[in-house]
């Protein structure tokens, strides 16, 4: 994993990062035939770049254990990191990771916006990208190609498994919901899938008020929601405005319960002691009891001095599954990987059960978790902040009934 | 029943109208005095905001409180004697291109050192509760920043306006030659109000650190708000900032009551009418430099 930098790409770098306003620099690797180059493209600024700080580390990390044991085929794997900045930066990285840095294929993204972007890139280049953070139902609808992978569950995914605990706890039939969702692709398509869900077991949304990625004052947000005197208060934001939105809700005050659709954690942790509220939906989060999920844990922690985060989860598991195939296929070549996922090879993901690649949607089909935030006196650090409410589905429950509905919105070109 | 929940609205933006005030004040006093429009004063923000955290872990919150400008302070004087002065009668785009180039830097700084991810920061417990003021709500945390804020700005116009200080300062806006030939060494004085403004920043990031996000890119953030206010009120001028500052957190607030998507977007349209009636903004003065 080291990279050489020649003198010519290192200023061609740098006037690009310039360009792009300042982005660090790119790692950038000459062709070398011996190792296996694998693209990881996620952003690392902006209002996602905490989240993509911790996809950083996952992946890296992974890559640091298929190294020890081996690589893959033998070959050692090495990592080009970039910073995907927006959709636009993120399609002309895509293409230049698999033109110039030639890697075999691209993990990563955040932004739903991005994924769609680096998805179109990857479809047209025939090469695999594995989604790990990217929540749109879109991606695997409208927008699904033979080439884009999710192992980031789909919204639907987190609004049924959040919706299954606020149905245990009566919070949706016959109640008031108030929601807040964030202001582009990802917070739109949420927000849509939210709403269904209410419909269908009888909750009333009476008000959901569009959020710029921008905001940092929720105030005039607070305000509305106390006048609208709601039974729930949903989130359908993302990235540092959940942690704003947590800390000011807590600072107003406001009696009614919280909770929300989507979620990171590492936003939460940093939101500081007294403020995290309410039930939240996980693919994973560093409590899931499970062999595979405690190693990571310990060697994550060991490594970084802080436990992971879901984020961490998608970008690690991502780079060993994608390990794992190649592995198996003696192959590291990106059609052959795209047939060989979508024909449910079956994977550990740190989960009481194991996950595989739906071939109508390359979704990952798998269990989810949800979250309960803890007491603050009962805290023991920083990152105790919730206690985990289970798995759903539940034990022995068919695992697709969580994956979004086959509605024939994806047409995969065969 | 909609006009309560309106003035409601009014009333909030005027409140959080002082967040903007405190950041594009010193934006103001830097840019009148030395003619840099300091792009990097969101990133003394992030500071301020930072060395809250760190210090509060270490002494508690209101000695973190109490420093933590005065270190971003110390800061601005450190940055005013080495980078800013360089620049004072050079061509303008000259010390754009430097205080970007510093933002770059302090915002990369600080994610070098602490991470990309927000620092854990809440508003410590004997501050946290909420005042009702009939059927309007705030909290009592707000209260207080609006009252500290409030000084700030009294004392920043005592020394600006009724001090000899203050005088020769304003004198050295206007004429800056014409105080040179009286024998006044401006030097000093520069590296004050550098301090001063850039202490300002440091003490809104103080503030504002338990309830909004600490986070390296908070700086860029704000910033953008913060030029709007100044560019609204008119650069350099003292109340323009505060009138502006109370206008825009006025139309933000409101907007977002009855259309929330175009919250952020209000106070573009509200800086470009203002700039079609007044193209120096609201209080604004012919500003020779630039003529």
């Amino acid at each position: 994993m080291i990279h050489r930098v020649s003198r010519r790409s290192l200023i061609k770098g740098a006037a690009g990062a310039a360009l792009l306003g300042g982005v660090g620099m790119p790692a950038i690797s000459r062709a070398q035939s011996d190792v296996i180059r694998i693209g990881h493209l996620t952003p690392l600024t902006g209002f996602l770049g905490p989240v993509g700080e911790y996809a950083v580390m996952g992946v890296k990390l992974a890559a640091e254990e298929v190294n020890a044991a081996g690589g893959i085929m033998g070959r050692k794997v090495e990592l080009v990191l970039e910073d995907s900045v927006n959709p636009q930066t993120a399609s002309s990285k895509a293409e230049r990771l698999v033109e110039r840095d030639k890697v075999s294929m691209i993990i990563g993204e955040i932004s739903s916006a991005s994924g769609l972007a680096i998805g179109q890139v990857a479809n047209r280049l025939k090469t695999v990208f594995i989604n790990t953070g990217c929540n749109s139902d879109a991606l695997r609808g409208a927008n699904c190609n033979p080439f884009m992978f999710h192992i980031e569950a789909a919204n639907s995914m987190y609004v049924e498994t959040a919706g299954n605990y606020f149905l245990r706890e009566n919070l949706v039939k016959g109640k008031k919901w108030f929601t807040l969702t964030a202001d582009y692709a990802f917070g739109h398509d949420l927000s849509r899938v939210a709403r269904g869900f209410l419909q269908k077991h009888g909750g009333t949304l009476v008000g959901d008020e569009l959020v710029p990625t921008d905001a940092t004052d929720f105030s005039p947000y607070l305000l509305k929601i106390r006048q609208a005197r709601p039974d729930v208060v949903a989130s359908n934001l993302a990235g540092n405005q959940i942690t704003n939105f947590i800390k000011q809700y807590a600072e107003y005050g406001l009696p009614f319960p919280i909770g929300g659709f989507g979620f990171d954690t590492v936003v939460a942790w940093g939101a500081g002691k007294g403020n995290f509220a309410g039930i939240w939906p996980l693919p994973w989060h560093h409590l899931v009891d499970t062999p595979s999920s405690r190693k990571f844990v310990e060697a994550f922690t060991k490594k970084y001095g802080k436990p992971p985060e879901n984020q961490s989860w998608g970008d690690y598991h991502a780079f060993k599954l994608t390990a794992q195939a190649m592995n198996e296929m003696k192959s590291n070549e990106s059609v052959k990987l795209s047939e060989h996922l979508r024909k449910g090879a079956k994977f550990d993901i740190g989960k009481s059960r194991e996950g595989y690649f739906r071939p109508y949607d390359n979704q990952m089909i798998m269990e989810m978790y949800a979250v309960r935030a803890k007491e603050a006196s009962k805290q023991k650090d920083q990152w105790d902040i919730y206690e985990a409410l289970g798995t759903v589905p539940a034990p022995g429950e068919d695992l697709e009934v969580l994956a979004p509905p086959k509605d024939g919105a994806c047409k995969m070109p065969a | 029943m909609q006009f309560v929940f309106v003035l409601e609205q009014v009333l909030n933006g005027l409140l959080s109208g002082a967040y903007y005030l405190l950041i594009a004040l010193g934006l103001s006093l830097i840019f009148s005095l030395g003619g840099i429009v300091n792009l990097a004063h969101g990133g003394f923000y992030a500071i301020g905001a930072y060395a809250a955290v760190v210090l509060t872990q270490r002494l508690g919150f209101a000695p973190a409180f109490v420093l933590s400008p005065l270190l971003v302070a110390m800061l601005g004087v450190v940055i005013e004697r080495l980078l800013f002065r360089r620049f004072y009668r050079a061509d303008p785009i000259l010390s754009l291109l430097l205080t970007f180039g510093l933002a770059m830097v302090i915002e990369q700084g600080l994610r070098i050192i602490f991470g990309a991810s927000p620092q854990p920061f809440s508003i410590p417990p004997e501050l946290r509760g909420q005042i009702f003021l009939g059927d309007f709500i705030y909290p009592r945390y707000r209260v207080i920043v609006l009252g500290i804020a409030t000084l700030a700005v009294t004392a920043t116009w005592f020394i600006v306006y009724r001090t000899a200080f203050g005088r020769v300062v304003r004198a050295g806006v206007q004429n800056p030659d014409m105080v040179a030939a009286l024998g006044i060494s401006l030097s000093p004085y520069m590296t004050a109000i550098a301090a001063l403004g850039i202490g300002l920043a440091g003490l809104a990031g103080v503030m504002l650190a338990p309830i909004s996000g600490v986070h390296p890119a908070m700086g860029a953030e704000i910033l953008t708000s913060a030029f709007v206010v100044v560019v609204i009120g008119g650069l350099g001028s003292f109340w323009g900032v505060i009138a502006a500052a109370a206008l825009v957190g006025v139309v933000k607030g409101v907007t977002i009551y009855f259309n929330p998507s175009w919250g952020e977007a209000s106070m573009y349209l509200l800086m470009a009418l203002v700039l079609l009636v007044r193209p120096r903004g609201l209080f604004g003065e012919r500003i020779e430099r630039f003529e």
